[in-house]
């Protein structure tokens, strides 16, 4: 009797250990470093959170289909405390311990550009979800995918609505000495002066500076209307609750990042009124090729982790999402193939259109998705996000003056 | 002379070591770690010689390995110097403006050259995350194009590594024979007792400034291949004050004034960090047991790892300096 | 020419409590001849004493100044205890380097704590307007406490016995043992009045600014360079070394870009320390 039961055990063990030992041969690992700690925590782990949700559904359907294998996804990250010099070391780590076969970037433009650095000289594709950049795109490679807007186009949108309600606003430029933040401005300030605009401020600060009382000060000598700027989560919260505390009565602010969070509406009444740019609100209406629409992605997201969806975690699950749908066209997991598709893509998800600059001086840069504007309002005594900009996608009419 | 010491053997044994052992199966994993390791060495080696010689701490030593990056990168870049030539040309650079800020700050003591080498490191940062020529807070990208003319990125990476390995050898011979020297000699008087030294005719005010300058060569020129290598360098990489802590850490650990000291407490402390990085729960922890390391060291091991070794073991003095 | 006036007036309210900060530093090594490197984790936890008594606790804001000003004491006696009794008359490196490894112990473990988010105490007070600029109430609040805490210690060094026996000690130790002052208690006592001070200004700054674990580092810096201009050993000139500061720092903001400040600080500093190594308001000391 009792060998018997050894042998049946055995068997099933070894059943078990055989099944388990397939799906090892046929697993993708996808790596990627996201800021658990660090001033840009807030926004990174949403859009980990974004990856996660497109890992589980994937798996739970069983896999990508790359001809006639099924992969599963295996997703290895690390802590990079937002900090550049760990993300190179996590990222040849990933490559080269972890093996993985596919890269996302870390989020903020800084970081993803070191990391590019690394993915393109290991020859790893790598899908950017979190850096808008467009420098890192003209060094000349091979293997870099940006889903999102880039920066440049980040502040087109707002220069539109204000001028749409005040044609020669005077405005000041207060952005963080990010590359993230330098590059939405240095395009905006140009945009701005062709609208007709007087730049009557325009200066950077450190982006650790939780003190801007000095540069408030400039703002109001200056007489300025209307403020574009900010930088990440951190300093664009604070100078958004330093403005209300310092009754720098602008008539239109918009902020870059912070507002996009939901952590935002913590600040009460300084949020009121703020602009901010989005890659994509949970209000917007895409019709999907494929995959789910906005509102199935919403609320999938809010069932799964109790949070709303902001543009953060749309990112990281279209980018998900794109590689899945690159993969499957290749019929193959090799980088040339999945390159070759990324190369030829032109579609639409809930997130947006999407398709990648192919000319060598641009590689990769995102030449379709474009961004809308939200502001915080309050709807039936709650502080929420309206899109406002561009009219044909608006939910809510544009509330200005801020007051 | 110089070779018939056995540490001088020993040296060349480690240098050999760091180049031949990532060699065999093509490992790049341990290329990497040993990489890193070899930046600290330089740096804890270089240290040293204001450190453990001088008794002089030097909280913004970082301030040299930066800078080499940034006028090396912007020699490659902008005027396309061959690395080599632009790494050297960034040590010698950085050790002129060694001489420069030497000049100002090492004529104060103790404590208050302490904070003036923090105040010169954040001074130069502030200043570089200004200066837009360098990119400003931003940094600056070298296109992947700069790595052909070393065989293309993958052989590049190797180069860069046996030059560093090189480096790190240098560190290791210029601080032995320095400590071999009358000019060395000279630096542990005024370590030991800086007014006495001069009564005695220890010329202090340039043998400081000499000791400054050449602290300041080598991790330039590390900082150089390091920062080419990175393909990227911006301020708050460059100027990151938490190195220099480390660096300042290992002196302590492996034994100020030896010269296996800095050697052996970077190679530990640098398996250390590496094992912390990627573990989740202590990944925040490096900091704390590096300071817990150090206060212990302080209040009760003040010779290191090697000051502990010597006492037990007498006879290892003349070989393991 | 109103908005010079407005971010000179701005500019000295923020220094009145970057000085008292100072006063931490200035106090340890004119008693002891200690830098003390573990200032920035006592600013540090200053700030988050302000943020765990008030949203924790629901204390009302400024009643946590005093039980933040007692645990910064007790915390800095302990602090004595463990890294500096043992090094205080060996080389000044020595106690260089043990209060800064404290410091990296303390900082550590307030990073795997509570991560490297910001974190801020909402504090809501009416300001004072002048013409388009507003003072707000808190830099205000903050300046009068600082001059109250201030005052407060050049009353109890200068009037009371045991204020007494610290500045005897700073002025000889060896003639204080001698008349029969217990001069390790004072320096116990000495340290952890040090980092209380260190406590109270970054409970202040709390009210202020949002923080981070890594503050700390940055206070700590304008502790230095406040008392590069005002002297160590000097609590008057602590003081008004941060007046100094908030003078420089609000004199230029207005005509130079912001990001050019922290540059002309950090020179600065390195200049005052190479010109006056004692500082530009300190006394002679025999």
């Amino acid at each position: 009797m009792r060998i018997a039961t050894f042998i049946c055990s055995a068997a099933a063990a070894l059943v078990i250990a055989g099944a388990a030992f397939a799906a090892d041969g046929n697993t993708i690992t996808i790596g990627m470093t996201v800021s658990q700690t660090g001033p840009l925590n807030v926004d990174s782990v949403a859009q980990m959170r974004g990856v996660e949700m497109w890992r589980d559904e994937v798996n739970a359907a069983g896999g990508i289909k790359a001809g006639d294998k099924r992969y599963m996804v295996r997703l290895v990250s690390y802590d990079d405390q937002s900090q550049g010099g760990r993300v190179q070391q996590l990222y040849t780590r990933l490559i080269v311990e972890d093996k993985a076969n596919f890269l996302f970037g870390p989020y903020s433009s800084g970081l993803t550009g070191t990391a590019a650095v690394i993915s393109e000289q290991y020859g790893k594709i790598m899908m950017v979800v979190g850096g808008a950049e467009p420098k890192t795109y003209e060094l000349g490679n091979k293997y870099l995918f940006q889903v999102i807007t880039s920066a440049d186009h980040y502040l087109t949108g707002a220069i539109d609505a204000l001028h749409s309600k005040n044609p020669h606003a005077r405005v000041a430029f207060v952005y963080s000495d990010d590359p993230f933040s330098k590059a939405v401005v240095l395009a905006a300030r140009g945009e701005a002066k062709e609208s007709g605009f007087d730049i009557v401020l325009d200066e950077s600060y450190p982006p650790s500076t939780t003190d801007f009382s000095p540069i408030i000060n400039k703002i109001i000598s200056a007489k300025a209307d209307a403020l574009l700027g900010g930088g990440h989560y951190p300093d664009g919260a604070t100078l958004a609750r330093q403005l209300y505390d310092q009754k720098a009565d602008l008539k239109w602010a918009t902020i870059l990042v912070a507002p996009g969070d939901q952590e935002f509406a913590s600040l009460g009444q300084a949020a009121l009124g703020i602009t901010v740019p989005s890659q994509w609100e949970p209000q917007a209406v895409y019709k999907p090729d494929f995959g789910l629409t906005g509102a199935e992605f919403s609320k999938a997201f809010q069932a799964k982790f109790d949070l709303s969806a902001d543009y953060h975690s749309a990112s990281g699950y279209t980018g998900g999402a794109i590689l899945q749908h690159a993969i499957e066209k290749a019929g193959s997991i090799e980088p040339e193939k999945v390159a070759a598709a990324l190369n030829g893509m032109d579609v639409t998800t809930f997130f947006g259109r999407v398709k990648f600059a192919t000319d060598a001086k641009h590689h990769g840069l995102q030449i379709a998705h474009e961004m809308v504007l939200a502001q915080w309002q309050t709807k039936g005594g709650k502080l929420q996000r309206e899109i406002v900009w561009p009219l044909a996608a608006k939910t809510a009419d544009l509330l200005y003056p801020l007051h | 002379m110089l070779l018939q010491r056995p540490c001088a053997w020993l040296i060349a044994l480690a240098i050999a070591a760091f180049a031949l052992t990532p060699l065999i199966g093509d490992d790049v994993e341990l290329r990497e770690s040993l990489l890193l390791a070899a930046v600290y060495i330089t740096l804890a080696s270089n240290l040293n010689i204001m450190l453990g010689y001088c008794g002089y701490i030097n909280f913004g030593s970082i301030v040299f390995f930066g800078l080499g990056g940034y006028i090396c990168v912007y020699l490659t870049s902008e005027r396309a110097w061959p690395l080599v030539a632009a790494a050297l040309g960034a040590g010698i650079a950085v050790s002129f403006l060694a001489l420069l800020f030497g000049l100002g700050i090492l004529r104060l003591r103790g404590p208050f050259f302490a904070l003036a080498t923090i105040g010169v490191n954040e001074a130069v940062q502030a200043f570089v995350a200004n200066f837009e020529p360098w990119g400003g807070s931003s940094g600056v990208y070298i296109s992947t194009e700069l790595f052909q003319p070393l065989g293309g990125p993958g052989r590049a990476l190797w180069v860069i590594y046996f030059l560093l390995v090189a480096v790190m050898g240098l560190s290791l011979y210029l601080s032995y024979a320095i400590k071999c020297s009358k000019f060395g000699l000279g630096l542990l008087a005024i370590g030991q007792n800086e007014d006495a030294a001069a009564v005695l005719g220890v010329p202090t005010p340039l043998f400081k400034a000499i000791a400054y300058c050449l602290s300041a060569f080598l991790p330039a020129v590390a900082g150089g291949l390091y920062f080419f290598k990175a393909a990227f360098i911006q301020p708050s990489d460059a100027f990151d004050l938490g190195l220099s802590t480390e660096a300042i850490v290992i002196v302590m650990l492996g034994g100020q004034g030896t010269i296996t000291g800095p050697a052996l407490g970077a190679y530990l402390y640098e398996e250390m960090r590496g094992w912390l990085l990627t573990s989740d729960t202590f990944s925040n922890f490096q900091l704390v047991i590096a300071g817990a390391l150090l206060l212990i060291i302080v209040l009760f091991a003040p010779g290191g790892l090697m000051g502990w070794i010597h006492e037990r073991w007498p006879r290892l003095r003349r070989v393991l300096e | 020419m109103l908005g010079f006036a407005a971010s000179v007036i701005d500019g000295v309210l923020v220094g009145a409590v970057y000085g008292l900060a100072a006063m931490g530093i200035t106090l340890i090594w004119g008693v002891m001849d200690v830098v003390n490197l573990t200032h920035g984790a006592m600013i540090v936890a200053g700030m988050f004493g302000l943020y765990l008594l008030t949203t924790a606790l629901g204390i009302p804001v400024y009643a946590a100044l005093l039980p933040i000003f007692a645990i910064g004491f007790f915390a800095g006696v302990f602090l004595y205890w463990i890294a500096v009794h043992r090094v205080i008359g060996r080389p000044p490196l020595m106690s260089l380097l043990s209060t800064f490894s404290v410091n990296l112990v303390l900082i550590g473990l307030g990073t795997a704590l509570w991560g490297t988010r910001l974190f801020n105490v909402a504090v809501s007070l009416p300001g004072l307007s002048w013409g388009r600029y507003t003072f707000p109430g808190t830099h205000i609040l903050a300046a009068i406490l600082t001059a109250a805490l201030a005052a407060s210690l050049y009353f109890f060094l200068y009037s009371t016995r045991i204020g007494k026996a610290i500045r005897a000690v700073a002025n000889n130790r060896e003639a204080a043992e001698l008349v029969g002052i217990p001069t390790t208690r004072v320096l116990s006592l000495s340290f952890g009045l040090g980092a209380a001070l260190a406590s109270a200004s970054g409970m202040l700054i709390g009210t202020l600014f949002p923080f981070t674990v890594l503050s700390g580092d940055t206070y700590q810096l304008k502790s230095f360079i406040v008392t590069a201009l005002g002297g160590l050993g000097s609590p008057t000139g602590a003081l008004m070394g941060g007046i100094a500061l908030g003078l420089i720092e609000g004199t230029v903001t207005p005509f130079v870009p912001v990001s050019w400040t922290l540059v002309i600080e950090f020179v600065l500093f390195v200049l005052v320390l190479i010109a006056f190594p004692s500082g530009i308001f300190a006394r002679r000391r025999t």
